[in-house]
């Protein structure tokens, strides 16, 4: 079982120019919990993960990850803190971002051998582990040109998990792919909550949200609108702004 | 009178002179048809006749007037000599005492065919290396300025019956040991200094001796002084003039090698070439040549050869019937070699520079993005050709007149690989850039998440796949610098093209030697563009 992370987002506010995405956002995850944030495009879902771990420098609030803290500003200070949040705290992306120049494996252990410091040995017996449980233990060595989509998404998070996150970061990992594809990878994830990992995803997959998540977050030019499981969230929206995107999206 | 670009060598009788002889060959033409005028009405009868004679002297009088008010507003015009005064000793040189003035042996031969001529003769500067393409373009009327009478010239050129035999003079440093002789010191592998198409520069790729290229006549004594060179095989009137005087220096083996100096003309100036040609004859004979050649301390008995010296043309083709490809291939791959050594040396300067100014100019704060976006701006914009200029006579200049203590003077080799490698630096600057640029910033954050710092996410993830889209441009940047570094020769420096130039000009075999010359740079380019399409095809795989 993997080490519980808690994560706490305490009165985020991130600006881009003068436009506010993220106005005073707080959100207390659970360890082991799987969140679902959903919301109309712009709402500022992908910000938020994205200053989850540190990849977005944030105006205002905090954001608690485990043990570590990042603070409002940029600067040598959070960039460290960030770096060390992202050793917690795996991302996957909705267009995969494999490395071109390595085949799947390679693509699983660069960082654990560069940055973990692992044997070229034990970095590869871990890395066809991991790419076994996506089940491609058989195209480890296939450059990402020669995979599909799901088969690059599944790679995408066998590499995340190299790095033993305590949590993933998921944002819209299945909009890039067609209907038949989605089902692979959203197995995977199912199948890494069973190991007890935080999983916080960015998703427009209301059915996936409904049988998997703990909790579902509706966010709305940069606010919550509603927080609850998806049996409340889903079926019974309290805001009419809920109501009209989760109507729309669910047909 | 003179100017600081034409002297004109003027006498009044010698005007005179010219007007009458010009005046009466036009005279003999106006009366040509007379004979004819006055056999033609033999039948009218004697008062006819005498009537036709008659008007025949009138029209003669009448020819004779047009052609004295003819002559009289509009004398032939002088004759323009070519010559280059730029450090010219002693040939053709400013007046050291009154610069507005040329001498030397050339400029008082030149007065002695004035006379003789009857014709002024009047100077034009010109470039030395540019004298014969000038004369075939017209610039002037004839080139004389010690131009040796060389086979690849006797095709384009009609030369006038010598004027002066030269010999070459190698001449060493004062403490040199290790040889006497060229054959000696092409044994040791030294490298001699000579001027560029001349027929000592021919000799030394005769002998296949290392040789370095100089512009003018005082540099290549200063680098044997300097011991940039081993020894200077030059004319032994420019030995005389340049460097017998120099207490380091002093003359090597015995004087060798005899040719001709001559006066030369298109092939169209026949009837000019013929009346230089006795001309100079009857300076040689009346013994004016020699006085002349006594005043300049340029007399010996090699002169003597001057009396019979025809029919050279014919020694002088048998000469580049030597040139078989055992002698000339040898020297073509030395020169091969120099171009893939400058080529290879300055591309490798080029992506070592060119990488930290991308970088800088893509991540680095304001003064430092700034500067590098100046240099990439600054070495762009100037041509190679000055910065090598700079490189290799500016800077030695630069170091002696600030009196710096560093001793800036670089090797021909040097300079070319800092010349092409700095410039091209900034070509593969903006190439590093446009490819590191095509990296989304999507792979940089997949870096970051993977807990990878931006050192590492550049050298593992950003740089590796950059190098696709850097490679194809930057190889052609590559075979074009294979083909620029032609100009290297203008630092003495011979690399493939200066070596087909130069064996060209010696042999006359332009097609063969240029084959040749072909056939080697394509044995280095092709498998240049092969291996760049290779490493495009591996490190395009994940593509």
């Amino acid at each position: 079982m993997i080490e519980p992370l808690p994560i706490a987002v305490d009165h985020l506010t991130k600006r881009f120019g003068t436009r506010t995405v993220l106005d005073r956002v707080s959100l207390a995850i659970a360890p082991r919990q799987t969140v679902a944030l959903v919301g109309p495009s712009g709402s500022g879902k992908s910000t938020l993960l994205r200053c989850l771990n540190g990849l977005c420098a944030f105006d205002a609030g905090q954001i608690r990850v485990g043990p570590h803290v990042l603070h409002a500003g940029d600067g040598r200070a959070r960039r460290a803190e960030a770096r060390r949040v992202r050793s917690m705290l795996g991302m996957i992306f909705q267009d995969f971002q494999l490395f071109g120049h390595l085949t799947a494996l390679g693509n699983v252990i660069e960082a654990p051998r560069r940055v973990l410091g692992l044997t070229k040995d034990e970095a590869k017996r871990r890395g066809t582990e991991l790419l076994d449980r996506v089940g491609l233990a058989d195209r480890a060595a296939a450059y990402p040109a020669e995979l599909s989509g799901g088969q690059k998404q599944r790679v995408a998070i066998a590499r995340a998990m190299a790095m033993s996150p305590r949590g993933l970061l998921c944002d819209e990992i299945t909009s890039a792919l067609d209907p038949e594809l989605k089902g692979e990878v959203l197995a995977v994830l199912e199948d890494l909550k069973r190991d007890g990992l935080t999983l916080v995803l960015v998703t427009h997959e209301m059915a996936f949200a409904r049988r998997s998540a703990d909790r579902v977050v509706v966010l709305a030019d940069g606010a919550i609108l509603e927080d609850g499981p998806p049996s409340v969230v889903l079926d019974h929206p309290q805001t009419t702004r809920a109501q009209r995107f989760l109507s729309r999206v669910m047909t | 009178m003179r100017s600081a670009d034409r002297t004109t060598v003027p006498t009044e009788g010698l005007r005179r002179l010219a007007d009458e002889e010009t005046f009466g060959r036009f005279l003999a033409r106006g009366t040509g048809p007379g004979p004819r005028a006055g056999l033609a009405p033999d039948r009218p009868g004697h008062h006819a006749r005498r009537a036709a004679r008659g008007g025949f002297w009138a029209l003669g009088l009448a020819a004779w007037l047009v052609a004295a008010l003819a002559v009289a507003a509009e004398p032939l015009p002088p004759l323009r000599w070519a010559a280059d005064a730029e450090g010219g000793a002693p040939y053709v040189f400013r007046d050291p005492t009154a610069p507005g003035r040329h001498v030397g042996f050339e400029v008082d031969l030149a007065e002695a065919l004035q006379e003789e001529l009857g014709r002024r003769i009047e100077f034009v500067q010109y470039d030395f290396k540019s004298l014969v393409s000038g004369l075939k373009r017209g610039d002037f009327d004839f080139a004389m300025n010690g131009l040796e009478v060389t086979p690849d010239r006797l095709k384009a050129i009609r030369f006038s019956r010598p004027y002066y035999v030269y010999r070459l003079r190698l001449v060493v440093r004062q403490d040199e040991e290790r040889f006497a002789t060229l054959n000696q010191c092409k044994a040791v592998g030294g490298v001699v200094g000579t001027l560029e198409d001349t027929a000592a520069e021919r000799l030394l790729d005769q002998l296949g001796v290392r040789k370095r290229i100089y512009d003018s006549q005082v540099e290549p004594y200063d680098d044997l002084e300097q011991r940039q060179v081993d020894a200077v095989l030059l004319d032994l009137p420019i030995a005389d003039y340049y460097a017998r005087q120099r207490p380091k220096l002093k003359y090597a083996e015995e004087p060798s090698a005899r040719g001709f100096y001559a006066v030369a003309f298109r092939k169209d100036q026949e009837e000019l070439a013929s009346q230089f040609d006795a001309a100079i004859d009857r300076l040689w004979r009346s013994g004016r040549l020699q006085r002349i050649y006594q005043a300049w301390g340029l007399w010996n008995d090699d002169q003597q050869a001057l009396s019979g010296a025809e029919g050279m043309a014919d020694v002088l083709r048998e000469s580049a019937r030597q040139w078989t490809p055992a002698r000339y291939l040898p020297l073509l791959l030395q020169g091969a070699w120099v171009t893939i050594e400058v080529s290879v040396l300055s591309m490798s300067v080029a992506i070592a520079l060119g990488l930290p100014l991308a970088l800088g100019r893509l991540f680095g704060p304001a003064p430092i993005r700034w500067l590098a976006a100046a240099y990439v701006e600054f070495f762009r914009g100037i041509p190679v050709l000055l910065l090598l200029y700079f490189l290799y006579y500016g800077l030695p200049a630069v170091s002696e007149y600030y009196g710096l203590a560093m001793d800036l003077k670089l090797a021909p080799l040097q300079a070319a690989v800092l010349g092409f490698g700095l410039n091209y630096a900034a070509y593969e600057a903006e190439i590093y850039r446009a490819g590191i640029g095509s990296i989304g910033v999507g792979q940089w954050e997949a870096a970051a998440s993977l807990g990878m710092g931006p050192a590492l996410a550049f050298r593992r993830i950003v740089l590796p796949q950059a190098i696709r889209v850097i490679l194809p441009p930057m190889t052609n940047d590559f075979v074009a610098l294979f083909k620029d570094t032609s100009i290297v020769s203008v630092i003495a420096v011979v690399e493939l093209t200066k070596q087909y130039q130069i064996l060209a000009k010696s042999s006359m075999k332009y097609l063969e030697i240029g084959l040749a010359t072909a056939a080697l740079y394509l044995v280095m380019s092709v498998p240049l563009g092969y291996l760049s399409r290779r490493l495009e095809r591996r490190w395009g795989k994940g593509a």
